[in-house]
């Protein structure tokens, strides 16, 4: 198979995603700054075990003293000398709608983030780029808030019974139909939590003698699930088609471990939008390499639900591709739907299936009817079924957003991961003081923006991720990118040595750019 | 001039013969994976068969067809069309219909919206959320306390974050499913003990002291835990707290304490049974219970020491990467819990109607009451099991649908199956609230009579 036709003939779009590497000379002071942060961290270990520094830390009962120790002294080394140093650039709080513009509590702290304080005072209009508020749904007031009022007014708050036992309300049954239709699917099913809908159903559907694939980077709900299925886990390169091959062949070829017995089902783990690295999975292939090997596919669709395609339907949408193909389709609403809770779709024998032997059917509390009906005000207003054009327009100006945010980043000269048309933007920041720097000096210019380090990120690719929102207007980005462009000035943040022109039909493998002159 | 002995040379003249023979000679292959061709493999691609992604399930499975609640499911409720009085839904103190409680929720709606669109690290942590884990802490008198979006992820995430490989948890028979998840995440040794048998308690933490001493360098690393339930789902009882104390002090075990069913039950403040026994709430652990039974909301939390409850912070997966609890439900919660602080005198109303109902239902024929007497969640079991699972379970569907007809709603207590460790018996789930009426528990219990007549004679 010639790989430039084949490739030009699944994806109808041209399919642009970019990870630059790392300079060298970054990675090296990246290191020597761990090194340095990791030999002031025995120091000052070893000065508080010698009762030279206080001891900040809680510690074990009187009582209990003579008990094992519940944490190791070890795994706690990151937490009390690294984390505990920028600790102030996360756990944030705030006070009012995580819209476009959110208002903080400020907090200070005396004796170097072990502790903090309330000062009292609000910082106002702080512009939010770090809540997951995709489609702009996260409002105080509107036809969903109001819908929501009044459920909540006739049902009260919570349920106080699982789905299979009182708990499924008229509600709940309104929502998965209407669910099934936003998707395309015979059928759907909604559960309390997204976390949840992963780490309860993947269980349900495999279990010991079947093969799981999942991808590299999958969310920690996605690989809790696979664990407590019980089923074989292999892991394939991230969005990298050949090892995915490689892995099927193999797996089908050679069998089981150890006893060779042929596998009894295989399903593939994917992701629509991958949250860390702003990347989209290469859909297309990873259909045709299902079909052709007789396996199932999970789509996670946590973040691109409502944020990728023409109208929000998600990342099957967006590469124009039938949801029949995919088997299993999850997702969450608490990203682009303003709510909380998760959902699966698929056949009608699937959906009967997680109805009848689920976890969370059986054992966990059932969605609350104020969150329903915002879910279903919410897709009702994407899908254009309110009588207006709120929701086609909202994911036009978050498509809007989204090439407008990255061209102008890559511009000027940072270093950017993903794909174009991801509304999830991780900008690198790479060496561990600068993480807590970026966050302090964007928040004094009265930006929120999100910052991660390691674990959640490999060692030395730290990241700053912005995530926009159709909520976002052109006058805040401009702000926001001339507050960046200045913080990245002061931090000496442009490491990108090149001006990308990114290939329209990027070949499997290798990464590879065309170099322009500047 | 070289002088060497002869056998010397000799030797080392048989070294580099043999070392030239294996330069020379073929590599040396492992067991070669691909003895099978291009061909053969894509013909056993071609052959394979999965299985069908999920078997297909019976259309009179029991547990298919839902009941379908009207309307919001209150004392008054419309199952399936039909108003019955509810005696299925753990409302205990009756405040999922409460008007402060629904204001307050609503203030709450107005000010933030519905979601919180983000984990609490990254600008999903509200002064709501932070001000619900002040009150619970308070009230708890634990000095912090932390709180989860979802019932069933609370303890799921809580034991894991722990319990590790190589440690050793000691954990009830009836323990809940989400406990019995949680031990799975964490992938530590599991030793399960009768339900609240203390002898058989002792006789595993024995036989771990005699392991220990064999190999002290080991026990001095591996943790242990004991996780047992306030008032358990399963069986309706409570554990004998004291005994479990002297024992963790004796063997050296920490204690973790589900109360999802006790708190805002037991005790004369509704603080659990720490407040029953009345037992210093320092010497457990770790509490965790969830907020969707006594404090009609959503989600769950867990309260105890500084040291223990900040570790869940970054440990907790269902903390860390999930988004945090809707702003509304945090409110209601917190209204919740304030009526259950001015209104002592309910859970003592409550307990009362336990112990009437439960001494109404002695004496059925055909049907058992397992349970404390001062539990507000009841089962009634078969004396007499027909023989399979799967026809108790159609025995009792019948008198449940009795019952149902007649106006009391009851469901069956549903479990799955072929996943429960200590699968209990089928069984009929009667839930006692403060808002049910003298004469409406008498008429349930006498309807339970008649049913059972009806049905199993």
């Amino acid at each position: 198979i010639n790989h430039i036709v084949h490739n030009g003939g699944l994806y109808k779009r041209p399919f642009n995603e970019a990870f630059e590497e790392t300079p060298m000379l970054v990675a090296v002071l990246t290191y020597v700054g761990y090194g340095v942060l990791t030999l002031f961290g025995y120091l000052r270990d070893f000065m508080r075990q010698w009762k030279i520094e206080k001891c900040q830390n809680a510690t074990e009962r009187e009582e209990q003293k003579d008990f094992v120790p519940l944490y190791q002294d070890f795994e706690n080394f990151y937490n009390r000398n690294l984390y505990m140093r920028i600790r102030d650039s996360w756990n944030r709080p705030i006070c009012s709608v995580p819209g476009a513009k959110v208002d903080m509590m400020e907090r200070v702290s005396h004796d170097y983030n072990w502790t903090f304080t309330y000062t009292g005072r609000v910082i106002k209009g702080i512009i939010n780029m770090g809540s997951y508020n995709y489609l702009g749904f996260a409002q105080k007031a509107g036809t969903c808030q109001e819908a929501a009022s009044k459920v909540l007014s006739q049902y009260g708050a919570g349920v106080c019974s699982t789905r299979q036992e009182m708990g499924n309300l008229d509600k709940h049954e309104e929502l998965e139909k209407l669910v099934a239709r936003f998707l395309g699917v015979e059928s759907a099913m909604a559960y309390g939590m997204g976390f949840a809908t992963n780490s309860m159903n993947i269980p349900a559907l495999v279990g010991k003698g079947c093969l799981i694939l999942s991808d590299e980077l999958n969310h920690a709900s996605l690989v809790l699930g696979a664990r407590l299925s019980g089923a074989t886990i292999r892991i394939f390169k991230h969005n990298n088609m050949q090892s995915l091959e490689k892995l099927l062949k193999d797996a089908i070829v050679h069998g089981q471990p150890r006893t060779r017995r042929p596998w009894k089902k295989i399903l593939i783990l994917v992701e629509g939008i991958y949250s860390m690295e702003g990347s989209i999975v290469r859909l297309p292939e990873v259909i045709a390499l299902k079909k052709k090997y007789k396996s199932y596919l999970y789509l996670d669709e946590a973040h691109s639900i409502g944020a990728l395609g023409p109208s929000g339907r998600g990342v099957v949408e967006y590469f124009g591709l039938s949801p029949e193909d995919v088997d299993v389709m999850m997702g969450t609403f608490t990203k682009s739907f303003g709510a909380a809770g998760g959902y699966i779709g698929g056949k009608k024998e699937l959906i009967d299936y997680l109805r009848t032997y689920s976890h969370s059917a059986v054992y966990a509390t059932s969605m609350s009817p104020p969150v329903v009906e915002q879910i279903i005000t919410s897709v009702k207003c994407i899908m254009g079924e309110d009588g207006t054009t709120v929701g086609e327009a909202r994911v036009q100006q978050l498509a809007e957003n989204t090439r407008y945010f990255r061209r102008r980043l890559k511009e000027m000269g940072f270093i950017i991961y993903g794909n174009e048309d991801s509304p999830v933007v991780p900008l690198m920041l790479y060496m561990p003081a600068k993480i807590g720097a970026f966050g302090r000096e964007m928040l004094k210019r009265n930006i929120g923006v999100v910052v991660v380090g390691f674990p959640a990120t490999p060692i030395i690719e730290s990241r700053a991720r912005f995530c926009l929102s159709a909520a976002h207007t052109k006058e805040m980005l401009d702000t926001a990118l001339k507050e960046i462009d200045e913080v990245g000035d002061l931090l000496q943040l442009k490491y990108s040595r090149h001006r990308l022109v990114p290939l329209l039909d990027r070949p499997f493998d290798e990464t590879t750019y065309e170099e322009t002159e500047d | 001039y070289f002088q060497a002995p002869a056998y010397h040379l000799i030797l080392e003249g048989i070294l580099i013969l043999w070392i030239i023979r294996l330069l020379f000679s073929k590599t040396y292959k492992l067991q070669e994976r691909s003895d099978l061709t291009l061909k053969e493999k894509e013909e056993l691609i071609e052959e394979w068969q999965p299985e069908p992604l999920v078997p297909p399930v019976p259309k009179d499975h029991p547990a298919l067809n839902y009941n379908i609640v009207s309307g919001p499911p209150t004392h008054i409720i419309t199952v399936n069309g039909k108003e019955c009085i509810n005696f299925a839904s753990f409302n205990f103190l009756g405040l999922l219909d409460n008007e402060k409680v629904k204001s307050a929720a609503q203030a709450s709606l107005k000010k933030y919206g519905v979601g919180t669109c983000g984990p609490r690290g990254f600008y999903g942590t509200f002064d709501v959320h932070l001000e619900l884990e002040e009150r619970l802490a308070k009230f708890m008198r634990t000095e912090e306390a932390i709180i989860y979006s979802y019932g069933f992820a609370t303890i799921a995430s809580a034991i894991p974050a722990y319990s590790k490989r190589g440690d050793i948890v000691f954990v009830d028979e009836a323990a809940c499913f989400a406990i019995q998840k949680g031990l799975q995440a964490s992938r530590s040794n599991i030793k399960l003990f009768k339900h609240n048998d203390m002898a058989d308690l002792e006789r595993l933490l024995k036989e771990q002291e005699t392991e220990d001493q064999k190999n002290p360098r080991k026990a001095r690393v591996t943790r242990r835990f004991m996780v047992v339930e306030g008032l358990y789902m399963n069986t309706g009882d409570i554990c004998p707290l004291p005994e479990l104390i002297k024992l963790k002090y004796k063997y050296k075990v920490r204690i973790f304490l589900e109360e999802s069913l006790s708190f805002g039950v037991l005790g004369e403040h509704g603080r659990g049974i720490t407040e029953h026994f009345g037992i210093n709430i320092d010497d457990i652990d770790l509490i965790s219970a969830n907020m969707e039974n006594s404090l009609a909301s959503i989600g769950g939390f867990c309260c105890g020491r500084s040291f223990i409850i900040d570790h869940q912070r970054l440990s907790g997966q269902g903390y860390c990467f999930s988004a945090s609890l809707p702003p509304l439900l945090a409110a209601a919660a917190i209204e919740a819990l304030n009526i259950m602080e001015d209104n002592p005198d309910i859970f003592q109303t409550l307990r009362a109607k336990c112990e009437r109902i439960h001494k109404a239902l002695q004496g059925i024929s055909g049907l058992k009451v397992v349970g404390e007497s001062f539990s507000p969640a009841l089962h009634l079991q078969l004396e007499e099991s027909c023989g399979s699972r799967e026809n108790d379970v159609k025995l009792l569907k019948r008198v449940v649908d009795y019952c149902m007809n007649s106006g009391i709603a009851l469901t069956q207590a549903r479990y799955l199956e072929k996943e429960e460790k200590c699968l209990p018996p089928p069984s009929i789930r009667v839930v006692i609230t403060v808002e049910q009426t003298e004469q409406e528990l008498d008429k349930a219990a006498s309807l339970l009579k008649e049913a059972a007549q009806s049905v199993l004679n």
